[in-house]
């Protein structure tokens, strides 16, 4: 246990930890200057999200999509690839998945339901693989691909809605029940939430992506491409394979996180006049949790607990949402200044080795 | 070491929460333990947020109002909650009713699914939603939700006949955001009132196909002014703007051209080049401030669609009046009132209309 525990790197865990920190106290700041009162805004965050199952229950909810955007990101990264295009990913599996489900309705929901996230996935996958393809054979930068890949996603997602699955509100037909995973036991636990089964997908991504990436030969390769793709290619791997691998893997859970948005929380898609935002929330996820999949875990319930926390700051404090957002930049600005956070560390630290 | 670096830490934080707790407390203290008793509105604007000069700002004026005259404070007797993101719209209601709010207001069709959910899970709670008409699964309207509607047709039919009496080409125009039943109801109205004053009038129309596409809006406009028309009606939100952008420029280089905005008075945005003839304006303030003077009387009208039209003073021609002709306006208030009276029925289809402009002939 304790050789174990003395392996870890303290100080690569702590930095995140601090980031959050500061990110919170320079919040806490800003609200004070503001005339808010911030001990009472996060502390309805806390009371509210502890204590009163409703939402606890939403900030799981929350979570789900952070979580697989956010690995998304992560897994991306650790080939070297920065998959910006995650919002749109996450889009095109959203609206396939959905699709999928109210084409195919009739059928059991045994082979309804998995198909129809299945579908999310790949098609995310497919929106990935093309700026994957992009990379490997004609070297365009993926973040230019990405992104521009986003905005095809959006207007098109659009304009198929508007086209062929319209109904009243600008927004698809609600999916069949047989391809839901909303669930009553679930609402009735947490004071009728919104959490639906989709939670299990996620951890199932979660174990996923760490078994692929740290227990398997592909994983490997696809680290060793992201450490230096000149020493993989000496080595003999393929790099161009690896990173278009990369692409797809990283864009399938962007689907699934979209699929758990169209199958779970909202059970139809509308016409998006702009990005839902998570995506790029995404990254920060990523950013924060390190790459890995447990730190993603961990970042993506900070960056839920202060989605939904934040509407209670704004009913119980009268903060405004706007300052959340705020703090959530703030604590992405010091986690991007992390090498300022060390390096202070370090001198404060040999300090006291002095005295 | 290690633990020295936590102590640092924990003391850091032990000194900041009691500078914090000096400091914050007192302003907002007993905030919400007062307000148990009292009446209490509030609402959740959609993500256009409260300040986006349509109806989420008019909805807030009208509980802002309502407040002011029943000695209710802003932040606990009546308050709003902004969502900004589509996943806000339902943990926002039921903050507001977890707060037991007497009636909360969800703003814009956008919410309709979401008001009708936290309906059911909610039976005690009293909530309404604008535009839309709040159902259960049979489609029967739900006990618990008051729908606001209105009826845009009437105040586009005033517009109408303000368009038809001032054109001097005898071609006016009718750009629509999205083709949808909503905005038939302003199309529809407007022919109508054009062709009743003005039978020779001949009016283009277009649908943008986007609420938030100015860019379009200014090319479609374009296309319409060069075919001669002088009057454009923009029911389009932000796509409209772009109307205002190409007016404006022809105005500039000397042409006569005028818009008719939606929504709002939109006489402001209409200047330095002063392009807007008149507004149909949508009360949507009177029409909140009505249903929360009525929850507190305790007649909550729960499952009733409510529609407010002329007679309610929920639409109607806007209150700036500079550019209209006086004979113009004259015109257009005896139309009024034969809506009121009932004598014109304004057509909202593309069916109704059929049958109204035979009629005309």
């Amino acid at each position: 246990m304790s050789t174990w525990f003395r392996k870890i790197n303290w100080l690569t865990l702590l930095i995140p930890v601090i980031s959050v920190f500061l990110g919170l106290l320079c919040g806490a700041v800003i609200m004070l200057a503001g005339g808010y009162n911030p001990l009472l805004a996060y502390g309805s965050i806390i009371q509210s999200i502890f204590l009163q199952p409703y939402y606890g229950g939403e900030t799981i909810r929350a979570m789900i999509p952070l979580v697989l955007s956010g690995l998304a990101v992560a897994f991306a990264f650790r080939t070297g690839l920065f998959n910006i295009g995650v919002e749109g990913q996450l889009m095109a599996g959203w609206l396939a998945s959905v699709a999928c489900a109210i084409e195919l309705d009739g059928l059991p929901k045994v082979i309804l339901l998995p198909l129809s996230i299945i579908v999310g996935g790949l098609v995310g996958g497919l929106w990935s693989f093309l700026p994957g393809l992009l990379k490997a054979r004609f070297k365009v930068h993926e973040v230019i691909s990405t992104i521009m890949m986003n905005y095809i996603a959006l207007y098109s997602t659009a304009y198929i809605i508007k086209n062929f699955l319209y109904t009243e509100g600008e927004r698809t037909p609600t999916i069949p029940s047989s391809a839901s995973l909303a669930s009553n036991f679930l609402a009735t636990i947490t004071q009728g939430s919104r959490l639906h089964w989709g939670f299990i997908v996620a951890i199932i991504a979660v174990v996923v992506m760490w078994f692929l990436l740290w227990r398997t030969t592909m994983g490997f390769e696809l680290r060793s491409v992201g450490f230096s793709p000149d020493a993989s290619r000496y080595a003999g791997m393929n790099v161009s394979r690896n990173i278009i691998l990369s692409m797809t893997i990283s864009g399938v859970f962007a689907g699934l996180a979209g699929a758990m948005e169209g199958l779970g929380t909202y059970q139809y898609m509308s016409i998006m006049s702009s990005f839902s935002g998570i995506g790029f929330n995404g990254i920060a996820v990523a950013l924060l949790g390190m790459n890995t999949p447990i730190g993603v875990v961990l970042s993506g319930a900070l960056f839920a607990g202060l989605q939904t926390g934040g509407l209670t700051m704004q009913s119980v404090a009268g903060v405004p949402t706007d300052l959340i957002q705020v703090v959530i930049a703030l604590i992405i600005f010091f986690v991007g200044s992390s090498y300022a956070i060390k390096w202070i560390w370090l001198r404060m630290s040999r300090k006291g080795r002095k005295s | 070491m290690f633990k020295k670096r936590i102590a640092i830490l924990v003391a850091c934080f032990v000194v900041l929460a009691t500078v914090l707790a000096g400091c914050g407390s007192g302003s907002k203290s007993g905030a919400s333990s007062t307000a148990g008793t009292s009446f209490k509105a509030g609402m959740v604007t959609d993500t256009g947020g409260v300040d986006d000069k349509s109806f989420n700002q008019s909805s807030w004026e009208g509980l802002k109002n309502f407040g002011k005259d029943n000695n209710l404070k802003v932040g606990t007797g009546v308050k709003y909650l902004q969502s900004t993101q589509a996943s806000d719209y339902s943990p926002n209601l039921n903050q507001l009713i977890h707060q037991n709010f007497n009636v909360v207001f969800g703003i814009g069709f956008l919410m309709q699914n979401d008001v009708q959910k936290v309906a059911e899970q909610n039976p005690k709670a009293h909530l309404g939603i604008i535009d839309a008409v709040a159902v259960d699964k049979n489609n029967k309207p739900l006990k618990n939700v008051a729908s606001l509607t209105f009826k845009e047709q009437q105040g586009s039919f005033l517009v109408g006949v303000v368009a038809g009496l001032t054109t001097k080409t005898n071609k006016v125009g009718f750009i629509g955001g999205i083709n949808s039943a909503l905005i038939k109801k302003f199309e529809n109205g407007f022919k109508a009132g054009v062709k009743t004053v003005n039978p020779k009038a001949q009016v283009y129309v277009q649908y943008a196909g986007a609420f938030n596409a100015p860019d379009k809006g200014q090319s479609i406009a374009s296309t319409m002014y060069t075919k001669g028309a002088d009057i454009i009606y923009a029911s389009a939100g932000d796509t409209g703007n772009g109307v205002f952008t190409e007016a404006k420029n022809r105005k500039k280089n000397g042409k006569k051209v005028w818009v008719i905005g939606v929504d709002k008075d939109q006489y402001a945005q209409g200047l330095p080049q002063n392009v807007t003839l008149t507004s149909m304006v949508k009360r949507v303030d009177k029409a909140i401030y009505d249903v929360t003077s009525k929850t507190k009387q305790g007649k909550f009208p729960g499952g009733q669609v409510l529609a407010y039209g002329l007679k309610e003073n929920g639409v109607g021609l806007a209150p700036t009046t500079k550019n209209v002709s006086k004979k113009v306006l004259d015109s257009a208030n005896q139309y009024k009132q034969k809506i009121i009276d009932g004598s014109i029925v304004v057509p909202t289809t593309d069916k109704e209309y059929a049958a109204y402009a035979a009629k005309l002939k």
